[in-house]
């Protein structure tokens, strides 16, 4: 396994798919508490309900979080992604303890410290598992003509 | 207190069937969008060489792509279903932290990704406590 230290601009793209599917998951739970019930024979609310402005901003998130997502896995390892980016869980249990003011208990605090422990242990690994380079093709393209001039000859 | 298995409805068996099926849906859906993103190649460097909308072409004329987008569909479908008969406090932890460490091992066989000791820690310290933080 080769170790690819990541950019600037890569570790950005890992702190955005952390941020933004929490960030957006919150801003769907904080819009949807806030329309009036919806029921299945007035489908039409469930659509002026994505315009709100909380509603309309967690689909912008999440919709950042994808492109971030698959961004990341075009150049790193599913097994490097999925566990680094778990930290937006801590970022949003510390956001709801010291801007909302939740309580957060003793079980919650053992998980942020396990996620950070967690998080910490993969960043410091290779993002990218090295594959051996295929032979050029061009190589295996002469050897197809050698072959086919030989029998050819024949 | 809370039951997990709200009166009447839903045994442990049905359950863990359900929180299997989201596993299961998740993970697939994961892997084939891995797999995808791999065949296409770095995206970053698509952009770079024929712009964002090279970089859209590439990723949604990649039939891997829809078929993990599918199953993440599938995943989401199958998660709501069981927010109908069990608990959040069940599902969300229980289904978030199992498919971290479903995607280790699935990243391993099917990936071929070269799964350490390291990402092993990593995946088992991260599932145990996104269960906590959730629970």
């Amino acid at each position: 396994m080769a170790h690819s230290k990541l950019t600037a601009r890569q570790d950005l793209i890992l702190g955005l798919v952390a941020l933004c599917a929490p960030l957006g998951d919150t801003c769907l739970s904080r819009g949807m508490t806030h329309v009036p019930a919806i029921s299945l024979s007035h489908p039409s609310s469930l659509v002026a309900a994505v315009f709100t402005p909380w509603i309309a901003a967690g689909i912008a998130l999440l919709i950042g979080f994808f492109a971030s997502y698959l961004t990341a896995l075009s150049w790193a390892d599913l097994t490097f992604v999925l566990p680094a980016t778990a930290f937006g869980n801590v970022i949003v249990a510390l956001l709801s303890k010291f801007w909302l003011h939740e309580p957060i208990s003793l079980e919650r605090w053992a998980g942020i410290v396990l996620i950070t422990v967690g998080v910490g242990f993969v960043a410091h690994g290779p993002s990218l598992t090295e594959r051996p380079t295929p032979p050029p093709e061009s190589a295996g393209y002469a050897e197809t003509l050698s072959e086919l001039e030989e029998e050819r000859v024949r | 207190m809370t039951v997990p298995f709200p009166a009447g409805s839903t045994g442990p068996w049905s359950a863990a069937g359900m929180i299997a099926a989201i596993v299961i849906a998740s993970t697939t859906g994961e892997v084939l969008t891995a797999a995808a993103m791999k065949s296409i190649g770095d995206l970053d460097e698509i952009r770079a060489r024929a712009g964002l909308k090279g970089a859209i072409r590439a990723v949604v004329t990649c039939p891997l792509f829809f078929a993990g987008v599918g199953f993440l569909a599938l995943a989401f479908f199958s998660l709501l279903f069981a927010l109908n008969h069990l608990n959040l406090s069940l599902v969300a932890p229980a289904s978030a932290s199992l498919t971290l460490v479903t995607n280790a091992v699935a990243g391993k066989f099917f990936l071929h990704e070269n799964v350490d000791r390291r990402r092993w820690t990593a995946a088992v310290l991260v599932c145990v406590g996104v269960y906590l933080l959730a629970h």
